[in-house]
């Protein structure tokens, strides 16, 4: 296999493999919030907040993903 | 293909200025500081007591945010005091994202020619400033370094050291280790945050462009903005929360 389609590869299969796990990471934070709000709608801005910040951080680990594919293709 | 997408990973090199290089990202995040330091200079020129427009909605935006963080520090003082970090990281972050999408940043270049034998290239004169790892790296290492000076001047040097290195019992010292890398992994993971989202955006939006540049960039651009303000505010929020845990004592 030559270099260049073995790199397509490889940065195909980094973003492709890497982004389940945030993916569902970040559906189970935003269903506990709706959870959360649902039962408690005085305090859906703290939810909220809170949960914006949570997507950040399991979304930095799909960037991480994104950041090692783009290493692998053009580096 | 005949003409691919051409990404560059690294910002390009434009002069050097006495053996120091100065970098596409570099000008632009002068054009950010200007546009910043212009606008503080008028805003804060005619300051009324009973204010005009413009000064209540930054003065709306800044109480809002002392605010916050005083509910989040516990603390006015240390509130007052970090205040400027905290903000200052989220002003710089937000408007330089807001300027990604402007004329003329990444359109405006100049064409190089390359060392003999390589074939001329088109540099753009401005970038993204958050595209440049150098910059988020930079950032990030300012958070660091502000999160360890704080625990350190508040909870004395003793007691900060003895959160990583805590000889009490065999879980401790685990747990301790586990903390200390951590923080180290801090800086990897706000640097790699703010550069691969809007990266990852810039990316986006050339691919689009090159399919299909009509209509359909612009509600992606927007996007783009949302996510360039969420960057910012997670960026500074990040930070702050992270001051908070670094001032509380250990149990």
């Amino acid at each position: 296999m030559e270099l260049e389609v073995a790199k397509t590869l490889g940065m195909a299969l980094a973003v492709g493999l890497g982004v389940i796990g945030p993916g569902i990471g970040i559906g189970l934070i935003v269903a506990k919030a709706l959870e959360a709000i649902g039962r408690n709608p005085e305090a859906s801005g703290k939810i909220q907040a809170t949960m914006f910040i949570g997507i950040a951080f399991t979304e930095a680990l799909a960037i991480f993903a994104l950041v090692i594919s783009f290493i692998v293709k053009f580096v | 293909m005949a003409n691919t997408i051409h990404i560059a990973l690294a910002p390009e090199v434009l002069t050097k200025i006495g053996g120091f290089p100065i970098t596409n990202t570099m000008v632009t995040s002068f054009v950010v500081m200007i546009l910043l330091i212009a606008v503080s200079f008028f805003v804060g020129r005619n300051m009324k007591l009973i204010p005009g427009k413009i000064q209540t909605l930054f003065e709306t935006i800044f109480g809002g945010v002392i605010d916050y963080m005083e509910e989040t520090l516990e603390s006015r003082k240390l509130a007052v005091r970090f205040f400027p970090l905290i903000m200052t990281l989220f002003l710089f972050i937000f408007t330089a994202n807001l300027l990604e999408f402007t004329p003329g940043i990444g359109s405006i270049g100049i064409i190089s020619h390359g060392d003999v034998g390589q074939s001329s290239e088109f540099i753009p004169l401005f970038r993204s400033v958050n595209t440049d790892l150098n910059v988020t790296l930079a950032l990030a290492i300012i958070s660091f370094l502000a999160i360890e000076f704080t625990g350190v001047l508040v909870i004395g040097f003793l007691k900060y050291v003895g959160k990583f290195v805590n000889f009490k019992s065999m879980l401790g010292f685990l747990i301790g280790i586990i903390e200390l890398f951590s923080e180290v992994a801090r800086l990897i993971s706000f640097s790699f945050r703010l550069f691969g989202n809007i990266f990852a955006g810039e990316v986006l939006i050339l691919v689009i462009m090159f399919f299909v540049p009509v209509i359909l960039p612009v509600p992606l651009m927007v996007f783009e903005l949302f996510v360039g303000f969420m960057q910012a505010a997670i960026f500074s929020l990040l930070t702050l929360f992270f001051v908070k845990i670094a001032v509380t004592e250990p149990h």
